[in-house]
C-alpha cells in the first residue's frame, strides 16, 4: 500500500506550499491596505495560523482525514461545499474530451496502422505530433475567433445560455436537461459544450492517435493475426477482435495516465471559455488570495489522480490476463 | 594490399539514421531558423520590442490594405511593432527553455545519482518525492509555486524546472542502476576512486542517452508551461514581449485584431513542435532498440 505515504506526503507539500507564502496566509489576504492589529490577530486565531507549524500540520491532517478542507477566506464557504458545486462542470467536460479524443483517436489511429506508409499516415502522423505540441490556449482562442466570432455557430463562453434556466438537478448540465425536458435548453448546452470539447480534447486525442498506431502495428506483426489470417477469417474480424483488443492494453493506461494532464489542460480550457468548474476556480482563488481554496482544491486534484492511477491499474489487471496471479 | 573500407564514424552513424526521419530534420531545420533569429535578434528587429507608436496602434499586418511594410506583422493596442517583439520572443522563449532544462537536468540527475547510489532510506525519501510530486498534474502545481513565491519570469522558470524534475531523477537512476552492476565501475570502484567521480565521471557519460533526448523533450515542455504561465498572467510581465504573456495582453482586442492573437500562438506552435520533432528524431537515432 504505497498509497498511504503518497496521502500524506501530498498533504505535506500543499501544507509546506501555503505555508511558503510571505507571511501569512491572512496577511497576504489583506495585503497593503492593512486592518486593524487586533482583527489581524483574530483572523489568524480563527484560521489557527497562530499555532507552531507542526501543531498546524498535525491539526490539517486531521482535518482533512475528517472531509474538512477548511473554509474560504472571500465566501467564508467550505472548501469542499464550493468544490462539489463546480467539480460536476469539469466532469462533464472532461467526460466529453476524452470521449471525443477516444472515439476519434483510436480508429484513426487503426486506420494509420493499417495503412503503414500511406500519405494518409504520414499525414496523422503529423498532424498528432503538431496537435501534441499545440498551446491548447491559444487554439481555444483560435477557435472561438474563427467558429465563434467569424461564422457565429457556437457561443463564446459559459455553459448554458441566460434564456434557459434549468433545474441543478445532477449538476451535470447533459443530463439535467434532458430531465428538464426542454429542447432549447439541451441545444444550449451542446453548443457551448462543442468548442470546450474540442480544445480540452485536442492533445489527448493526438497521443491516443499515435499510441494506438504503433501499438496496432507491434500486435499486426505478432504470429497469431498471421493464424487468423490463415484460417481465412475476415479482415475485419481480424482487425477488430484479434488485434484491437489486444493492442488496446496499453491505450488504456495511456487513457488513464493522461487524466492528469486533462485536469491541468482543464484549467486553461476553463479560463478561456469561463466555464464554471474547478479550474476556474482555482485560478480565481490566486486572483483573490484565498489560499485554504488553492490548497484544498490542489489537495482534492491530487486525491482524485491517486485514484484514477489507482483504477487505472486495477483495469489494467482486468484487461491483461498475462499479468494476473 | 586492399583498400581498409573505414568504419563510418559514430557522429556519421547517428547522422544517417537521423536524417531517414524527415520530421525530425524538419525540426532541426526550424530550431536552426529559431536560434538565428534569437541571435540576430537585434539586427533583424525593425524597431525595440517596446517602443510604441502610439498612432499606429492595432495597424493591420503589411498585406492588408490598412497595412504598411513599416510593420510587417501590424502592431498591438499600444503601437509596439508586433514582428520586433516576436523577434525578441523567440530569444526569451530559448532562454526560458536552456536554462530551465539546465536547472532541472543538473539537480534531476545529482538527485537521481544520489538515490541510485545510497540507496536505502535515501532512495525512498527521493522516489517518494518524485512520487507525491507526479500526482499532481504539472501545470496545476506549476501555477501553486508561482502563485506562493510571486509572478514573474524567473519564478516561473524555477516552477517550471520543479515540475520537471521527475522525469530527469526516475531516468538518471534507472540507467545509473544498470550501469552500478557492471564491471567497469566494480573496477574504478577496486582502484580506488571517490564516490563522486563513480557517479559522474565513471557511470553518469554511460546514462547520458536518454538523458539527452528527455531533456531535448523537455525544452517544448518547459517553453509550454511558461507560456501557459504567461498567458495566465503569472510569467513574465508585460511589457516583456515573452509570448504567452502577449496572448494575454492580446485577449482584450483579439476580436477587433486577430493578428494579435494569431502570431505569438503560432510562434509557440511553432518552437514546441520543432524540439518535439527533433526529440522524437534523436530518440529514433539514439537508441538502436526502438529502430524498425
Amino acid at each position: 500500500m504505497l498509497i498511504v505515504p503518497t496521502f500524506i506526503g501530498v498533504t505535506l507539500l500543499s501544507f509546506t506550499l501555503i505555508h511558503l507564502v510571505p507571511g501569512d496566509p491572512i496577511e497576504a489576504r489583506v495585503g497593503e491596505r492593512g486592518i486593524a492589529p487586533e482583527r489581524l490577530a483574530a483572523l489568524r486565531h480563527e484560521f489557527g495560523y497562530d499555532q507552531p507549524l507542526w501543531k498546524q500540520f498535525v491539526d490539517y491532517e486531521v482535518q482533512v482525514v475528517h472531509g474538512d478542507l477548511g473554509v474560504s477566506v472571500v465566501t467564508r464557504q467550505t472548501v469542499w461545499s464550493e468544490f462539489l458545486t463546480l467539480f460536476p462542470a469539469t466532469i462533464e467536460l472532461a467526460f466529453c474530451a476524452i470521449g471525443f479524443a477516444v472515439l476519434i483517436g483510436i480508429p484513426l489511429g487503426v486506420v494509420a496502422a493499417l495503412r503503414r506508409g500511406t500519405a494518409f499516415d504520414y499525414g496523422l502522423m503529423g498532424a498528432s505530433v503538431t496537435g501534441a505540441s499545440m498551446p491548447i490556449f491559444w487554439w481555444g482562442l483560435m477557435m472561438i475567433l474563427v467558429f465563434s466570432v467569424g461564422f457565429g455557430w457556437t457561443p463564446v463562453s459559459g455553459r448554458v445560455s441566460d434564456m434557459f434556466f434549468v433545474e441543478p438537478w445532477s449538476g451535470f448540465m447533459l443530463i439535467d436537461c434532458w430531465w428538464s425536458d426542454d429542447d432549447g435548453a439541451c441545444r444550449s448546452t451542446v453548443s457551448h459544450l462543442i468548442l470546450p470539447t474540442i480544445v480540452l480534447g485536442t492533445i489527448p486525442l493526438a497521443n491516443f492517435a499515435r499510441m494506438t498506431r504503433s501499438a496496432m502495428l507491434e500486435v499486426l506483426g505478432e504470429d497469431y493475426i498471421r493464424t487468423a489470417r490463415a484460417k481465412g477469417l475476415s479482415g475485419m474480424r481480424v482487425t477488430v477482435v484479434h488485434a484491437l483488443r489486444n493492442a488496446l492494453i496499453p491505450v488504456v493506461t495511456v487513457i488513464g495516465l493522461s487524466v492528469g494532464g486533462l485536469l491541468g489542460g482543464a484549467i486553461l480550457t476553463e479560463t478561456i471559455f469561463a466555464w464554471p468548474g474547478v479550474g476556474h476556480w482555482i485560478i480565481e482563488s490566486i486572483q483573490r488570495r484565498d489560499y485554504p481554496v488553492l490548497q484544498g482544491g490542489t489537495l482534492l486534484i491530487a486525491i482524485i489522480v491517486i485514484g484514477v492511477n489507482l483504477g487505472v491499474d486495477m483495469l489494467y489487471s482486468v484487461l491483461n490476463p498475462r499479468i494476473r496471479r | 594490399m586492399s583498400a581498409t573500407v573505414p568504419m563510418p564514424s559514430r557522429l556519421t552513424l547517428f547522422w544517417r539514421s537521423f536524417s531517414e526521419n524527415r520530421g525530425a530534420v524538419f525540426g532541426l531545420g526550424l530550431m536552426v531558423v529559431l536560434i538565428i533569429v534569437a541571435a540576430l535578434a537585434d539586427v533583424l528587429a525593425l524597431h525595440t520590442p517596446i517602443e510604441q507608436f502610439r498612432e499606429n496602434f492595432l495597424t493591420p499586418p503589411a498585406w492588408d490594405v490598412e497595412g504598411n511594410w513599416h510593420f510587417p506583422l501590424g502592431t498591438d493596442d499600444v503601437g509596439r511593432d508586433m514582428l520586433s517583439r516576436l523577434i525578441y520572443g523567440a530569444r526569451l522563449s530559448l532562454m526560458i527553455g536552456f536554462s530551465v532544462v539546465a536547472v532541472a537536468l543538473l539537480t534531476g540527475t545529482t538527485l537521481g545519482l544520489t538515490a541510485a547510489f545510497a540507496g536505502g532510506m535515501v532512495d525512498v525519501f527521493i522516489m517518494r518525492l518524485v512520487d507525491v510530486i507526479l500526482v499532481f498534474p504539472s501545470l496545476l502545481l506549476a501555477i501553486v509555486v508561482v502563485a506562493i513565491l510571486g509572478p514573474g519570469m524567473f519564478n516561473a522558470m524555477l516552477a517550471v524546472a520543479v515540475v520537471t524534475l521527475p522525469g530527469y531523477i526516475r531516468l538518471s537512476r534507472a540507467s545509473a542502476l544498470v550501469e552500478l552492476n557492471r564491471d567497469y565501475v566494480t573496477a574504478t570502484r577496486a582502484a580506488g576512486a571517490s564516490t563522486v567521480r563513480l557517479m559522474f565521471d565513471t557511470v553518469l557519460p554511460n546514462c547520458m542517452a536518454p538523458l539527452i533526448v528527455h531533456a531535448t523533450l523537455g525544452f517544448s515542455t518547459a517553453i509550454l508551461d511558461a507560456a501557459a504561465l504567461g498567458f495566465l498572467g503569472l510569467g513574465a510581465q508585460p511589457p516583456t514581449p515573452e509570448w504567452g504573456t502577449m496572448l494575454a495582453g492580446a485577449l482584450q482586442y483579439y476580436q477587433r485584431a486577430w493578428w494579435v492573437l494569431a502570431f505569438p500562438g503560432f510562434a509557440i506552435l511553432m518552437t514546441v513542435l520543432a524540439f518535439n520533432l527533433f526529440g522524437d528524431g534523436l530518440r529514433d537515432a539514439l537508441d538502436p532498440k526502438l529502430k524498425r
